[in-house]
Formats: structure tokens, sequence, C-alpha cells
């Protein structure tokens, strides 16, 4: 009974650098309690009043004790702001090269999707010593992604992504909580995350039922929904941009103001496309709010990113003066993404 | 200064006109516009709020003796915590202070026979009643499964709870708040009696002053707030909900742009009645006294450019984090420069062990641990780590109970006798500050580590492994529970049995100590004139000589 935990398992590269902030904070936290607390229990036994009509010494402040004990706390909580800073800036930089897996929160579910295209709902296998970055949306309300043992934990929201990532450093099953007040089963709404060796996770994924991969099961979408009679994917320009490319580009839009497009800049212009308009382009596309999943949504961004990025093309971003000033000459870059074969037959 | 009439046997009499006995009848209660009586009022409907809300707790604390969720049905347990935060928070923590001790003490403590705008003055306890009473009927329908934090779209889209009905009684109290800030302003800028001026003003004015300063620029926003809640529930606007176009980490935004200065409304006036105790307790003036008053002014001000602290994981912008970041470590300081200060006045002082100073030694332990573990949560690594956690919730009781509350109870007990002319001391109040105390360790502290061992806030069903510490956090709740329950029985017995106090029970200097107590309807015979700085206590020697101490160091 009395054998319980007092600290959680660390079991990701994070871990450590959150660990050691805690500890020192920790020990701050302790020593002004422990000092404060003495210096007025001493006091007060010292101090106390012997006769009735005794009284305290007039004595009405230092301005230079007042100085020295603004700044100690200032240096100290600078010291923190910094370290807190540094620590964070690592857990909010998500590693372009890492494995992405796509989670939708719902009341109150987790489904995770591996880049092979496995599903899962409540669990989420991972390879040790891989970077892992999950792309996260929710279907209803906010939720939010807590792996104690990893000291990772992100917002989920509707209507945009959300990013987190980590490195697991031990295999082993880890609690998963949602930590954002979500309705009846919030409590409800965990899992397990299991760290597995590499070889492992290889036979594991060789033994799932695979069901098409996020950005097979966009490719499909993008069919189903006949995207590519505005939309080309090989770089021509038809009524609407081209979507080679473009992920993770800047653009011009037709207010002048210039937008990364990023996951959440696409996701909004198929649920939204007027809000951020193209410059140069027209205001055709009809709005898909609501009639495709979020767990769609997902897909389709997944397929426009394999579409190529920065890397591919960079003639896409900026000047949108001219309406079919969408360079042609990214051919090229074509070759990589012919594993979409039918989308170029319609 | 009369101070020998401390601890001996009653020389005094109880006098026979006071505010008390000023009017009879029901109606010389409900419509009174003397802030003393509208602090009785207020006390009383706080304390039911207060009941409320400890009751909530206790069945909160129960469920979770066991893992499994035995006790409730999920959603009755998210209802329970809920109203648990909405009568603590905005008809407890918010009132309990400015609206008692703060209406009965401020005219008294600046020589004034009233409050600026008494009538207001009672339009706000109606207030308070109107929006109570609308929370109160919704908690009878079946409560709020929100949270208190009403974050969108669950609150608007997606709770089919009694929230527009909680909404409107938070909106309609709001005004309350607006009421007594905007009165208080008014009666310490224009009521001050002659030779009152602003560095003599006791500490407790300046707390209430920068508290009414939120009240007033703070409780807007939550009111607007509330009203694009209830457009959107009831018109389907769109603002927050992003099916409909809206954002909802825009609701969060203006939810903490009051709901984080909210905090300071509750342990600014909290900080104000221990600057009183502590220099009462000690016969001495508060040490950097023009640092305390300045301090109190900080924390208001820095207090309102912090709030993004609470978003640093709702995909707020990084930039936006460290900003909040910085100036969430900032108002630490001016809070850790009061302890230091108070910790300070002790130094050399005539400490006598008392009730109140009781508490004002525990207000200083617990404070510190509650500021010094809100610095680690703004601390942005950690904060990942932590935020949503039970670490969140052990911090903000240290600084909710251990702060503000430790605060009320201490002012309580310190006014207590001048309130009612009776004192209420001895050996159950020192027991119950103890239980207290102790009940309130047991509860939280186990929590911290809860917190960071991972367990998420508002959970009904938990691990296994976590069981051990929630069972030591429930058995310190019982423990705090007796504590609680214990004035109730002394208070009430002393307004009958307690001792005379007569006017100066504690040996006090300030305004509030030379009228008798109960006062008289306009608080003084004649127009009090002040001629020496706050908390100067002469020596014996000296007693009499009308000569004030030496003069103040100009810091
Ligand atoms: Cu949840
Ligand atoms: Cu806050």
């Amino acid at each position: 009974m009395l054998d319980f935990p007092l600290f959680p398992e660390s079991a990701s590269t994070f871990a450590p650098k959150v660990d050691a902030l805690y500890f020192f904070t920790l020990a701050l936290t302790a020593f002004f309690t422990l000092l404060i607390f003495a210096a007025v229990l001493f006091m007060f036994v010292k101090y106390r009043r012997t006769e009735e009509n005794q009284v305290g010494d007039p004595i009405h402040g230092s301005t230079l004790l007042e100085i020295i004990w603004s700044v100690i706390p200032f240096l100290i909580v600078m010291l923190l702001f910094f370290w807190g800073a540094q620590v964070f800036w690592v857990g909010v930089s998500i590693p372009e090269d890492a494995r992405e897996y796509l989670v939708t929160g719902k009341q109150w579910m987790w489904k995770i999707q591996h880049p092979e295209g496995h599903r899962e709902i409540n669990t989420l296998h991972v390879p040790i010593g891989e970077k892992i970055k999950l792309t996260m949306t929710s279907e209803d309300v906010i939720h939010s992604f807590f792996i104690p043992a990893f000291r990772v934990k992100q917002d989920v929201l509707p209507g945009r992504y959300t990013q987190l990532w980590f490195e697991a450093t031990k295999t082993g099953e880890y609690h998963l909580f949602c930590t954002e007040y979500c309705g009846a089963e919030h409590s409800q709404m965990i899992g397990t995350v299991t760290v597995m060796e590499k070889d492992e996770y290889q036979d594991w994924l060789a033994g799932g039922i695979v069901g098409s991969s996020p950005v097979a099961s966009g490719e499909e979408l993008f069919q189903q929904y006949a995207c590519n009679t505005c939309h080309e994917n090989s770089g021509d320009t038809l009524r609407g941009p081209s979507l080679k490319g473009i992920a993770g580009n800047a653009v011009t839009l037709a207010d002048g103001a210039s937008v990364n497009r990023d996951e959440n800049y696409l996701r909004e212009s198929i649920v939204r496309p007027s809000s951020k308009m193209v410059a140069g382009y027209q205001n055709l596309m009809p709005t898909y709010q609501g009639q495709i999943t979020e767990e769609g949504l997902s897909h389709l961004v997944a397929y426009i990113k394999s579409l190529g990025s920065e890397a591919d093309a960079n003639e896409n971003s900026g000047h949108g003066s001219s309406d079919h000033g969408e360079s042609h000459d990214d051919e090229a870059a074509d070759a990589e993404s012919t594993e979409s074969t039918e989308a170029s037959a319609e | 200064m009369s101070q020998t009439t401390h601890g001996t046997t009653a020389e005094h009499e109880f006098p026979k006109e006071h505010y008390l006995n000023a009017a009879h009848g029901w109606k010389s209660w409900l419509l009174t516009t003397d802030h003393k009586r509208i602090c009785i009022l207020y006390l009383i409907s706080v304390s039911v709020f207060f009941a409320i809300g400890g009751m909530y707790a206790g069945m909160i604390r129960l469920e979770l003796v066991t893992p499994e969720g035995d006790l409730f049905q999920p959603d009755t347990y998210n209802r329970v915590f809920t109203m648990h935060a909405v009568m603590m928070i905005f008809f407890f923590l918010i009132p309990s202070i400015p609206a008692t001790l703060g209406n009965f003490f401020i005219p008294l403590m600046i020589g004034a026979k009233d409050v600026a705008f008494p009538k207001l003055n009672l339009a706000s306890w109606y207030m308070y009643l109107m929006g109570s009473s609308l929370a109160l009927f919704a908690l009878f329908k079946g409560g709020v499964d929100t949270g208190w934090t009403f974050y969108t779209p669950f609150s608007t889209t997606y709770s089919n709870s009694y929230v527009s009905t909680v909404a409107v009684g938070i909106f309609i109290n709001g005004f309350s708040s607006i009421f007594t800030g905007v009165n208080f302003m008014a009666t310490i800028h224009r009521m001050r009696a002659p030779g009152m001026t602003w560095f003599r003003l006791p500490l407790f004015i300046w707390a209430h002053y920068a508290t009414s300063l939120i009240m007033v620029l703070g409780t807007p926003v939550l009111a607007i707030t509330i009203l694009l809640v209830g457009m959107e529930r009831l018109f389907k606007f769109g603002f927050f909900d992003p099916a409909l176009g809206g954002d909802p980490v825009l609701f969060q935004h203006l939810f903490w742009f009051y709901s984080h200065p909210a905090v300071y409304i509750m342990i600014l006036p909290s900080m104000g009645v221990m600057s009183e105790i502590i220099a009462t307790f000690t016969r001495k003036p508060i040490f950097g006294y023009h640092f305390v008053a300045f301090s109190s002014m900080g924390i208001a001000i820095i207090g309102f450019l912090v709030w993004g602290h609470h978003l640093f994981l709702s995909s707020q912008s990084v930039y936006a984090s460290l900003v909040f970041s910085f100036l969430t470590m900032l108002v630490a300081v001016p809070s850790a420069v009061k302890v230091f200060n108070w910790g300070a006045t002790l130094y050399r002082g005539s400490i006598a062990y008392t009730t109140p100073m009781f508490y004002a030694l525990g207000f200083l332990g617990l404070f510190t641990i509650g500021g010094l573990t809100g610095v680690m949560l703004g601390t942005l690594g950690l904060d990942i780590h932590m935020h949503d956690t039970y670490f969140v919730v052990a911090h903000f009781h240290y600084i909710m109970v251990g702060g503000a509350l430790f605060g009320y109870l201490g002012g309580l007990h310190f006014y207590w006798p001048k309130m009612f002319g009776r004192s209420a001391r001895g050996f159950f109040p020192h027991l119950s500050a103890l239980l207290i105390f102790v009940g309130f360790n047991l509860t939280f502290f186990p929590q911290f580590i809860l917190g960071y061992l991972g367990m998420p806030r508002r959970y009904h069903v938990y691990p296994e492994e976590f069981q051990v510490l929630n069972v030591m956090s429930t058995a310190g709740a019982t423990v705090l529970a007796i504590g609680y329950a214990l004035p109730v029985f002394y208070m009430i017995w002393s307004l009958k049995r307690g001792e005379i106090a007569g006017p100066n029970p504690w040996g006090a200097s300030g305004l509030e100590w030379q009228t008798q107590s109960p006062p008289i309807l306009h608080n003084f015979e004649s127009m009090p004139v002040v001629t020496e700085d706050p908390y100067t206590y002469h020596p014996p020697a000296q007693e009499g000589a009308g000569q004030p101490a030496a003069a103040h160091s100009a810091s």
C-alpha cells in the first residue's frame, strides 16, 4: 500500500531537460520557504511580547534592503525565464525529419494513424530512438495530448492543426492522458503509449492490418471530390492555383498580405476557401466545411504536402500581380510525384 | 492611546447606542445604506456560499478516495467540481474581504462617516444577491458541467447544462464588483479625514485601492465575454466555434484577461489585512511602508499583462508565450518584496500570540509556497509538463486558501471585536487556526506530487498508482473541514457571551480603534483629525503625551 511513486518515469530525450528545471526550481522553492519560515519562527519566539505595554522598535525600513530583496528575486526569475524559454524552444521546435503520425481527438477517444497507414484507437506504438511528430486536430471540443513519461503536452483544437514531438528513450508502456477538460468522459479519454525496439516495431507494423497511407487516402479524396478540375497537381495552372510544391511556401494574398502555406493554411483553404484568397484568382471554390471529415482533411493536407515543398519549387512565392503568373517550369521535380499515377489521367 | 486593556477582564461596558441597534426590523437591514450593516449582509451571504462551495469540495474529495468512479456518474462529478469553483470564486473569494471587511473598515480607517455612495453600496449587495440566486437556481436545476473556465466550444456548443443561467448570474454579479470598486475608489479619494494624506493611509486601504482598480477595469471584460458566449449559445453567432468560423482560443484570451487579474482581486485584500495584523501584533510600523504600498499597485498593473501564461499550450504563438512568461516572472518580484517586508517587520517587534497573528504566520509560509510554485508554472519549459495537472490545482489552492482565505479568517478574528463589540479568542480560535493550517497542507501538498506524476485535473477516474496520495489529500480535507466548522460555533457564541471588547482590545493604532466597539451609526462622535503616520506606537513612558514617534524615514 505504501509503495507508491513520488516521481514519474522519464522516457524521452526531452524529459531530462524538464526534470533538471524541475529539480532546480524545487530546490529554490524549498530553500526560500524554509528560509522565510525559519526566520519568521525564530523572530516569533525571540521578539515575543513580554510585557503588556511593550511596543516594537520604530524601524521604518531600509532602502538598501529593499533594493537587495528586489534585485535578487529579479535575477533569479530572469534565470528561470531564460532557462525555461530554452527548454520550451526545444519542445516546440518540431524536427523536419520526424516520422509524422496523424492524431484526431474526439469526445472521448484518440484516433491515431501511422505514416504507413496503420490505425489505432487510444494506443500509440512508436519505435525507440526515433523522432516522432504528431500532427493533431480535434473533431469537436478542445482536448490536450499528454504523455507524462515524455514530459510532452499540447492542446488539440478543432479547426486547426497543432504539433508535438518526442523521441522515446526507454521501451515500455506509458500513460496517455487528455488534459483539457472536454466533457463527461474526459477522464476516460486516456490510452497507452508503447515504446518498442525498432525491429519489434517493424514486426508490429508487418503484423497489423494496413489501411492506405494518409497520402494515398488523400489522393483518393482528391479524385473523389474532383479537385483536379480546378487544381492541377503537376504545376499547370487552371482556374485555381496549382498545388504542386506549394506546401510550406509563402504566397501573396489578394489583400497584399503574405502567408506561409502551412498545414493550417491548407486546411483553411479547403474548408473556407474565400477567407485567404491567393492574389490573381477569383473566388470560385465552394466551401467544404462539414463535407469532409477531420481525418479526410488531414489526408488531403498530407497529399498536398507530398506534392513537394519549397525544396522542390520555390518560384511560387510572392509576386501576386499576374493571374497566370504561376511558373510552369517545375516539371523537373515531377518525377518524385509520379507515384500519383491516376491523378494525371483525369 | 489605550493599550492597557489587553487581555484583562471586562472593565468595559457594552455601548448603549451603536449601529446594530440604531434601527430595528427587517426593513432597517434590507434597506440600510450603512456600510457596516451592508458588511453584515455580505458576511452572511458569502458565508452561505462558502459553506455550499465547501460541501462540493467534500464531495470531490470523497469521490477521489478510490481510483474508480464509484460515488458519482462522470457527468455528476463534472458538475460537482464546476459548482465548487463557481461558488468559491465568484460568490465567495472575490467578494469576501472587500465586500465585508473592506466595506466595514475603509470608512472607519480613513475617518469617514460612510462610503462615497451608500446607495450604490446597497445596490451592489442586491446585484450580488440576484447573481448568486441565479447560480443557486441553476444548481438546483442540475448545475453546470463546463468547469469554471467555460472553455469554448465545449461551453458554447457541446454542453447541455445550465451554462446560460450561470453565465447570466456571473454577469449580474460582476456589477456588484464594479459598484464596490467604484465606491471604494471614490471613497478613498474624496472622504479622507483632515490630515489623512495618501501616505498616512493604512496599507489595508492601499491594497483595496489596487483591488478596486482591477474590479473596475477587469470586470467589464468578463461581462463582455459572457455576453459573447451567451449570444453564441442562443443565436449561433460564431465568435468561438470554428465550425461557425470562430476562434476557440479567442475565448481563452478574453476569459483570462479578467480571470488572471481576478486572482489579485482575491489576494490583494488579504495582503492588506496581513499588513494590519502584523503591524498591530508587533506594535511596529510595517517595514518599507512605501514599498509595500507601491507593490500593491505594481501587482495590480502588471497583473493585467500576464494572462497569456494560461495559454502556453493553447496554440498561442511562441513569441507571445515568451512575452507572457517574462511578464509573469516580473509580477513575482513585488509579491516577494511584500513577503520580505512583512518578515522584516517582525524584527525587534513586540509580538503577541493571538489567533490573527497565527493566521499571519500561516499566510507567510503558505503564500511563499503558492507564489514560488506559481513561478515554476510560469517557467515555460516546466509548464509544458505541469499545465492542467494537479500541480496547478495545488498551486492555486495555496494562493486562494493559504493566501486569500487565511487573510479573510485572520481578518475576521482580528476585526470581530470591533464589528460586534465582543471578542472571540482563546483556545478554540487557536485550535481552529492550527487545524486549518495542518489540514490544508495535508490536503494540498500531496497534490503537488500528484501533479508532477502527471495526474490531470478534473479527473473523475484515475490510475491506481495515484491512490495513496489522493487518500492523504482526502484525509487532510477532513481535518480542514473540522477547522472550518469550529468558528461557526465560537463566533456565534461570542456574539452573546464573548468578553466585552472595548474600543481597542488589541492595543492597535489606527482610527478604527479609536471609536467605540461596535461603532455608532456615524462611526465617530466628532470628525477625527490625523496627525501621525500609520502604525505609530508610543513607548509606555510617553504614553498619553501625544508626541509623535520618530519621523518617518524618507524611504
Ligand atoms: Cu479531455
Ligand atoms: Cu493566471
